[in-house]
């Protein structure tokens, strides 16, 4: 797909990520990193041309969760802005369509999750068919757990492999100040079939935000913008005997329609909250051993739901802010076992 | 001063669930000892039945009995049941490909131990006692030791659901899908003050320290100005009531009796106004610009209600902003 | 860069009850999609993307319930995504996918609301108690009532104006076959006599909890050229959103809307909306939000929207009908409530309204709102290309 108009992430910032988030609210937990993102591009609260937001009712326990984060923005006078009931990342979708209509030329977008809220393992249950599969509350480990068997039967990785995902990933967030593993986590015990708690996210309280801005805008914002070469999102059926669950048919067909593999990427940031998913997801998305696959330690290091696909996007553009990317993929999942899945490919120019 | 607060926040509710042709067809059966599929439009026999085909969104209807045995596709052993789920003891979750079916339906598999399961063995179903028209009809899958009867099902001649559905006496239609969810509630730093200070019959706002106005009760941020807010006031303790309804109709778990007067208060020095009930005077005495205080009773949070304080009503003019 | 200008081809909705027993949750998204994807005489391989609303997940007790809705959506494979801006959503939904049009990163999208408020029960779903917070002791029609009589204090209206638009809007419901409520015996003296249920609000001004479902077909040009009926062209559409509770809010109009409102004319280049539209699907959960909207909107001038409602001017054969459908007042599945607006509206301009069709309607506004009167959006649709 060509962009009829050129979109770039111009600034990125991000909570700690924490166990527990008890002493703030939703919107106390935001606020600082509303004020972080809108610094850095230089912008004042409410001056975004655009706000959209992501979040879930289920993951806070209250209805119309969203409409209180709202005290954060500064929306007064007030401003054009919509919120999605998905990831962040897919708000950073909406987003960048509003800016391709040319309506405006700045956009915020944020997410929020408190995952620690409720019995995550528990809510998550409640995204399944509500008539043959969620009455039987099988968690969310407990059905990546199958597919890891899946994978492992089909001979495409093992126990080994799996645990240098996880060891790989959380080595890589001793350089990354907001992650919440870091360093050396014991594989542990089996939580789930063939996978050991070492192989799961934990479960995270924590915020994000992007600011995106269009042509000159963009420029003048941020010395090295992350254009927004493509972006793209598909969707699995959910039933898990549906699907080939060793792949991840929708990632695959997003990366195709983003451009993914029209060119190498240097760097890629996956949404991958188990380690037999990013098994998967480098295979869908074509990430050789070349590619420098989540220098931010990914969600094997922090798993803020709602939140951690956004920070996907945030943490490969941030790569690109810094000169340490040239072109990288960034990705954010939905759903049981990478049912729907988000691709964009973000490029720096110059060398 | 304590710091912030947490409580208990319970989400439970009884969903009454309304199937459609084929979810009803499909626990019917169950309840029947029966396992349906449906046959997809590319002739593949979908268990446990969708009611639109994955591949074209074609809306599918053809019901196909499939055979109460199978074969294991994955499994991962679950070594700490959670509440609810299908068995209290440790058992493995499985992808069961029944005979006759083309995919496969999780479930719980009764099984030792991680070693006596594995992909590719032998299942059959395990009937619960007491079937009612759910997935939990089947109590879960139990090791099997035949072997696949291949074709078997898929010689059974295909049937409508409307003749089959009547084959059944009474099909189960609705579904009570019972779920609870436990979550803990935190309101955060700036409501936890303002609780405290209700604790000692105070009301407290916070002063946005850019537009300078008092918000009440404050929630952390200045709504309009998107900064933090951490200048404490007192407002109060007397208001105005600005606006107001008579409130005739019991709400849900309401334990006051009707009629009573649900009314927006601007207290003296908040810039916007709190809602609270208004008594100690006939509900059709109560007025626009009324002056009101708190009366507090022992024991709860916020104020029971407001009475008149016997001030002159406030003009219009002094409390039309803020309605 | 222009824009790819926005049709919609196709529009569907189900019949809306209390409950709909006979059907799943799916079946009920599906009735709505297939019969926009038959007015659009599409199937479903045409469809580029789906945008699907709904209020909270707590109505049905699903979380994200599009992900399981996906084979019924017809989205395998293909982009789905899901919004919920509280009331608003419908029309935001809308809003998502007229934009996926007019960007041309989509050529033909599906968009579709839903709710299915009997799964649960709607006055549990919306008010869920929260610890510590004080008890909202009135119900929703409680939340929304002291504003209707701050409305009456600021504008001097005559407290019956409220019945006639509940009288007005019940009648209209009696010619749309779609509707919830279809009350034959309906007259004003039953309307004003009804219980007084949150002074002063009528149970006959206060909308029903329904089960129900909206979807409609949007496409660009080259779509539009294939359609087999007229088309309705989306010539302005905005959403807009202030904070919850703040010092200065005006509950009666809200900035909010009046702003979306503005700017939604400017698109449309519409400079005195009481001359140049049409007709008007209004968001009327509460009879009385009609004239306040009229103001908010800039039909009337502060004070004036009663008078409008009282001289007759918003009846089906008014010269400004507003909820020829029969509105908020008789159908109410939330989170499609906004998108039935949105509908509405282009149904008049298709001229394809059936037994409430406003004559000649050529310029339609659809209006939604949500939260605390904090979350607004609109689209204005004519029956002619909007210009270049």
């Amino acid at each position: 797909m060509r962009c009829p108009r050129d979109v770039a992430i111009v600034g990125f910032a991000q909570t700690v990520h924490r166990r527990t988030s008890e002493n703030v609210s939703e919107t106390e937990m935001l606020l600082p990193v509303l004020r972080e993102v809108l610094d850095r591009t230089g912008l004042a609260p409410g001056e975004a041309g655009f706000t959209c937001s992501g979040s879930s009712d289920y993951l806070a326990g209250r209805p119309f969760s969203f409409t209180l984060a709202l005290d954060g923005v500064g929306a007064w006078p007030p401003i054009a802005e919509s919120h999605v009931e998905m990831d962040g990342a897919w708000a950073l979708y909406e987003a960048w369509v509003e800016l391709l209509t040319g309506a405006t030329d700045t956009a915020l977008v944020y997410a929020c999750g408190k995952s620690s809220a409720g019995d995550l393992d528990a809510v998550l249950t409640r995204q399944l068919d509500p008539y043959c599969t969620a009455p039987l509350w099988p968690g969310p480990a407990d059905l990546a757990a199958l597919q890891a068997q899946a994978l492992i039967d089909a001979g495409a990785t093992d126990e080994t492999e799996l645990a240098a995902v996880a060891a790989r990933n959380r080595a890589a967030a001793r350089d990354n100040p907001y992650a919440q593993l870091r360093g050396r986590v014991p594989m542990g015990p089996r939580r789930a079939g063939p996978l050991r708690t070492g192989d799961c996210p934990p479960v995270s309280d924590g915020a994000a935000a992007v600011v995106l801005a269009a042509g000159d805008t963009a420029r003048r914002m941020c010395e090295r913008p992350a254009w927004i070469r493509g972006l793209d999102h598909r969707i699995d059926p959910q039933g898990l005997g549906l699907r080939d669950l060793t792949e991840a048919s929708s990632a695959r067909l997003a990366a195709e329609h983003a451009g993914a593999f029209d060119a190498p990427v240097d760097t890629a940031e996956i949404h991958a909250p188990f380690t037999a998913q990013e098994v998967i997801l480098r295979r869908a998305l074509r990430l050789g051993p070349e590619v420098t696959v989540n220098p931010s330690g990914g969600a094997l290091a922090a798993n803020p739901v709602m939140v951690a696909g956004l920070v996907r996007f945030g943490e490969a553009a941030a790569r690109i802010h810094r000169g340490e990317s040239r072109r990288a993929l960034a990705h954010a999942t939905s759903g049981p076992c990478l049912q729907q899945n988000l691709v964009g490919v973000l490029e720096g120019e110059g060398p | 001063m304590s710091g912030p607060l947490t409580a208990p926040l319970v989400v439970e509710f009884p969903f009454t669930r309304s199937l459609g042709p084929v979810q009803s067809a499909f626990l019917t059966g169950l309840r029947e000892r029966v396992v349906l599929g449906v046959r997809a439009g590319d002739g593949r026999v979908l268990v446990p039945p969708t009611e639109y085909d994955p591949g074209t969104a074609e809306e599918l209807r053809e019901l196909v009995e499939v055979a109460p045995t199978g074969t294991v596709t994955t499994w991962a052993w679950n070594p700490a049941p959670r509440p609810r789920q299908p068995l209290p003891t440790p058992f493995a979750w499985v992808l069961v490909r029944l005979d006759g079916a083309d995919t496969a339906l999780l479930h719980a598999l009764d099984a030792p131990g991680p070693d006596a399961v594995r992909t590719g063995m032998r299942v059959r179903v395990r009937w619960a006692a007491d079937r009612t028209g759910a997935i939990t009809d089947i109590a879960c899958f139990e090791p099997y030791e035949g072997e696949p009867r291949e074709g078997e099902a898929h010689e059974d001649e295909p049937y409508e659901s409307g003749p089959y559905i009547r084959e059944f006496t009474d099909p189960v239609t609705g579904i009570t899908t019972p779920a609870r969810l436990d979550y803990t509630y935190a309101p955060g730093s700036a409501q936890s003050r303002y609780l405290a200070a209700l604790a000692r019959h105070r009301i407290v706002g916070e002063r946005c320290p850019a537009c300078r106005r008092v918000c009440v009760p404050p929630r952390g941020a200045c709504p309009t100005c998107g900064v933090a807010t951490r200048e404490q006031t007192e407002v109060g303790p007397r208001g105005t009531v600005t606006t107001y309804c008579v409130v005739n109709i019991k709400a849900r778990n309401a334990a006051i009796d009707v009629p009573y007067v649900y009314a927006h208060i601007a207290l003296d020095g908040a810039d916007q106004a709190l809602h609270g009930r208004i008594a100690g005077i006939p509900c059709d005495r109560v007025r626009m610009g009324l002056r009101v205080e708190p009366v507090w009773t022992d024991g709860a949070r916020h104020p029971d209600h407001y009475r008149p304080t016997g001030e002159p009503d406030a003009a219009y003019d002094t409390y039309k902003e803020l309605l | 860069m222009t824009r790819e200008p926005v049709a919609v081809v196709g529009i569907g909705q189900t019949r809306h009850a209390a409950a709909r027993k006979d059907v799943s949750i799916a079946g009920l998204v599906r009735e709505a999609a297939l019969r926009a994807l038959a007015d659009a005489e599409l199937t479903w391989a045409d469809v580029d993307a789906v945008v699907i609303g709904k209020a909270p997940d707590f109505f049905e007790g699903v979380m994200m319930p599009e992900l399981y809705l996906a084979d019924a959506l017809g989205a395998v494979g293909k982009p789905l995504m899901r919004v919920h801006t509280a009331g608003s959503v419908g029309g935001s939904t809308a809003l998502v996918a007229a934009r996926l049009v007019a960007a041309r990163v989509r050529e033909t999208v599906l968009t579709v609301a839903f709710e299915k408020q009997s799964e649960s029960n709607a006055m549990w779903g919306l008010s869920l108690p929260v610890p510590f917070q004080q008890p909202l002791l009135a119900g929703a029609g409680g939340f929304f009532a002291p504003h209707v009589r701050a409305y009456i204090r600021r504008t001097g209206a005559p407290a019956t104006v409220g019945t006639l638009v509940a009288y007005k809007d019940r009648r209209n419901a009696l010619r749309n076959p779609f509707a919830h409520l279809h009350e034959h015996d309906i007259t004003l003296e039953r309307v004003q006599e009804s219980p007084m249920l949150w002074d002063p609000v009528r149970y006959s001004e206060t909308c029903p909890s329904s089960d129900g479902a909206c979807a409609m077909v949007l496409t660009g040009r080259r779509g539009a050229a294939r359609a087999p009926h007229p088309p309705a062209w989306v010539h302005g559409g905005a959403m807009r959103s202030e904070p919850t509770l703040f010092a200065g809010k005006d509950f009666v109009s809200p900035r909010a809307g009046r702003d979306c409102a503005a700017d939604v004319y400017r698109q449309a280049g519409i400079t005195d909306p009481r001359r140049e539209i049409d007709v008007a699907e209004l968001y009327v959960p509460f009879s009385w939000y009609e004239p306040m909207w009229l103001e908010n909107l800039g039909f009337a001038t502060e004070g004036e929207g009663w008078k409008l409602t009282a001289s007759g001017a918003t009846e089906l054969d008014g010269d400004l009908p507003v909820n020829p459908s029969g509105g908020v007042l008789s159908t109410n599945p939330i989170g499609a409530s906004g998108m039935l607006r949105f509908a509405e509206a282009a149904l008049q301009v298709r001229g394809r309204a059936g037994e409430h069709q406003v004559d000649g309607a050529r310029r339609a506004l659809g209006h939604a709102y949500g939260g605390g009167a904090q979350f607004f959006s609109m689209w204005l649709v004519g029956s002619e290309a909007p210009d270049g």
